[in-house]
């Protein structure tokens, strides 16, 4: 029998958490889990504590410290941290927690990590739920079929304070990308091509649904890298359907529910997901053969080409506004139109952030590392696990040696370089492969040149010295 | 309470040409570190304004300006209405370009479309967003470009903009009209519909009790 309401995953998702509408017609949508971090939080404990008003529920709330901490030895704790500005910032997370008894997840705790790795490795993040976090990266968790949005502080405090976030509904857009991923293209290189084709502003005012067979494909880590980068394609929240691998995946994780309250949960998760002839507002098809190992070239992340691609020309673009663009990021990167980007030396190299830190992620690096030796054109060479539980599973494989070895350092897991808070920043002018997200301008330290890229890729460029093919 | 804006109002306006602005480039990383809502005004567009990198401890009176930088022409100083390019504020979800705006006196932002969570932001501090199509936006930049500067006419209960003896209309969502109007605390607004959120939770727990702890 037809089903007369054919609902989309966010369809039901929305359903599902949709309290009411005020007064106002802002509707109230219910929120299961929220992830605070020390950076965006402070004054929202601060409203709270202005108005004389206690979190709602405590125990939907976690908390941990990733932006601002130092990625070198952290035996000291809070006392090892030099900048005293940052070191003020995690304090007052530690109080806040304190105070309001919330669970917080420490500098020295094995399982402190970045807020996005930390949430699906302990089983917080599930099917069904929604998830908000004062970082605009919480499209990650879109991966396990919820809803996961970036929120802002006075956002922050409004979940805290009513268990509700307030707004409209968002139009639902599917993207489905179909058939087997070329050799060493990877989740990232797939993301960062969607980006590329819709732009940085394709998925404003939607709900992104990613689906087809490369994304069932793909690993929980690689889904989790494609819903990581939704947000810069414009769409607050990206979403994968969950599957048998989700299921297995969160069957031994420590906060997933156990035994009977597992089936139940199972029975309920398996709902979510789009019926057939549901409605979508936009439809996007990609076949995945397309897709090229990428690397961006400019300052905004839909700057981006296939490696063996040529940086574009003025001529590429027709408009003023763009051309103008066009010419800012150029000179800012300090690139010529219509090279190869193999033919510019990089500086440094990152590997980490919440779009690639994940075992799987290190693991490639390692691979492509195995038994050589960096370039000498490389200045340092970073690699930051996504968490403590990461760290400690790659030194059971032995991959810290494999990266050591090779001239990397080996650091304990944050955010690190991805916005460079902390100590790990470029110096200016330098170019730098960086598996994270953004290659704003200043975002990696000021008048720094970022190009986001794969793990392989950026263990691939830390070997050359510079971008190269590893498509063949 | 919130910050309230008036019914009408109006200001010089600066156009900042410039498509994709991101919240790193409104206010960059190293200001983040501050626990307070205020005080970011000096370091907006901070690595544009000035020829130095700042960080918070940072004299802003002693550091060197960028005179290439439209905002700090002298024609331009005391603008209160900013116009750009498309997709402004995009990026991370950091409230504090928000702050940085409004603290530097911006009281409305004018652009072709503005990012997802940024919108959500700015009204909740009284930042007026007012969306015009791409071609009037063209149109702007050619008026201001051959006068230099130009005044805005801004009448937030009836949805219009005036310029130049130009009217255009501009949408915005009811309960966002409401809060930069009235400049209700948005907090205590929802806890008015507390009711609402007890029987949701009631039957949603049933469902789903084992999130519940
Ligand atoms: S790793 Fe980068 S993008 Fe991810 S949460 Fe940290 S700062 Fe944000």
């Amino acid at each position: 029998m037809n089903n007369p309401n054919p609902k989309t995953l966010y369809d039901k998702l929305w359903d599902t958490h949709f309290v009411g509408s005020r007064s106002d017609n802002g509707d109230l949508l219910y929120i299961d889990l929220h992830m605070v971090h020390e950076v965006t939080s402070p004054q929202a404990f601060e409203g709270l504590k202005i108005k004389g008003i206690v979190p709602r529920r405590v125990d939907s709330i976690v908390a941990t410290v990733d932006h601002n901490v130092p990625t070198t030895d952290r035996s000291k704790g809070l006392s090892g941290i030099k900048d005293s500005i940052s070191r003020d910032q995690i304090q007052a997370l530690q109080i806040n927690c304190h105070d309001f008894g919330i669970d917080l997840i420490d500098l020295k705790d094995l399982n402190q990590g970045i807020v996005h790795v930390v949430g699906p490795e302990q089983g917080f993040t599930q099917p069904g739920m929604t998830i908000v976090c004062g970082d605009s990266h919480t499209s990650t968790h879109g991966a396990f079929g919820c809803l996961a949005m970036g929120i802002g502080t006075s956002e922050v405090e409004h979940v805290l304070a009513t268990q509700c976030l307030v707004m409209n509904k968002q139009k639902n857009m599917r993207i489905s990308i179909n058939g087997p991923l070329k050799k060493n293209v990877f989740a990232k290189d797939l993301t960062m091509f969607l980006i590329g084709k819709i732009g940085t502003a394709g998925g404003t005012g939607h709900v992104i649904e990613y689906d087809g067979s490369t994304i069932e494909s793909l690993s929980m880590e690689g889904r989790m890298t494609v819903c990581n980068m939704a947000i810069e394609a414009g769409a607050r929240a990206g979403m994968i359907a969950p599957d048998q691998k989700t299921f297995d995946y969160l069957k031994s994780k420590p906060h997933s529910p156990k035994g009977n309250e597992y089936e139940t949960a199972l029975k309920y998760w398996k709902t979510f997901h789009s019926d057939e002839n549901s409605n979508f507002d936009t439809v996007h098809n990609f076949f995945a053969e397309e897709i090229e190992p990428q690397v961006t070239w400019g300052t905004s992340p839909e700057m981006v080409i296939g490696v063996k691609d040529r940086i574009p020309s003025k001529e590429d673009y027709t408009s003023q506004t763009e051309r103008n663009n066009f010419e800012a990021a150029l000179d800012y990167m300090g690139l010529n139109a219509g090279d190869s980007l193999e033919n510019y030396s990089l500086d440094q190299i990152f590997i980490g952030s919440c779009t690639n830190s994940r075992i799987e992620d290190l693991r490639k690096a390692a691979e492509i590392l195995d038994g050589n030796v960096i370039s000498k054109k490389i200045k340092r060479a970073l690699i930051v696990p996504g968490s403590g539980l990461v760290k400690k599973q790659a030194e059971e494989e032995g991959l810290h040696e494999t990266f050591i070895s090779s001239g990397f350092e080996w650091r304990e897991p944050g955010c690190s370089m991805c916005l460079g808070m902390n100590p790990d920043q470029l110096g200016e002018k330098e170019r730098c492969a960086s598996t994270s997200n953004r290659n704003f301008e200043g975002r990696q330290g000021h008048l720094g040149r970022t190009h986001l890229v794969s793990p392989a890729m950026a263990a691939a460029a830390a070997l050359a010295g510079n971008f190269i093919d590893i498509s063949s | 309470m919130n910050k309230s804006i008036s019914n009408i109002f109006s200001g010089e306006a600066v156009f900042l040409d410039k498509a994709n602005v991101d919240t790193d480039q409104i206010i960059p990383k190293q200001f983040l570190k501050s626990i307070k809502r205020t005080g970011f005004g000096p370091n907006l567009f901070d690595a544009w304004r000035y020829l130095d990198k700042g960080d918070l401890n940072s004299d802003n009176t002693k550091r060197k300006l960028n005179p290439d930088f439209i905002l700090n022409h002298d024609l331009y100083k005391s603008c209160n209405i900013l116009i750009t390019r498309e997709n402004f504020g995009c990026g991370s979800s950091r409230e504090h370009a928000v702050w940085a705006l409004t603290d530097y006196g911006f009281t409305t932002i004018i652009a072709p479309s503005f990012a997802d969570i940024f919108k959500n932001n700015s009204y909740k501090n009284g930042l007026l967003l007012i969306e015009v199509d791409k071609e009037k936006i063209d149109e702007i930049f050619t008026q201001i470009t051959e006068k230099k500067t130009i005044n805005i006419e801004v009448d937030v209960h009836n949805q219009f903009i005036y310029l130049e003896e130009k009217q255009i209309p501009f949408e915005l969502d009811d309960f966002k009209k409401k809060f930069l109007l009235d400049g209700i605390d948005e907090v205590g607004f929802t806890l008015q519909h507390q009711n609402k959120i007890e029987d949701f939770e009631k039957n949603y727990k049933k469902t789903v009790p084992w999130l519940f702890k």
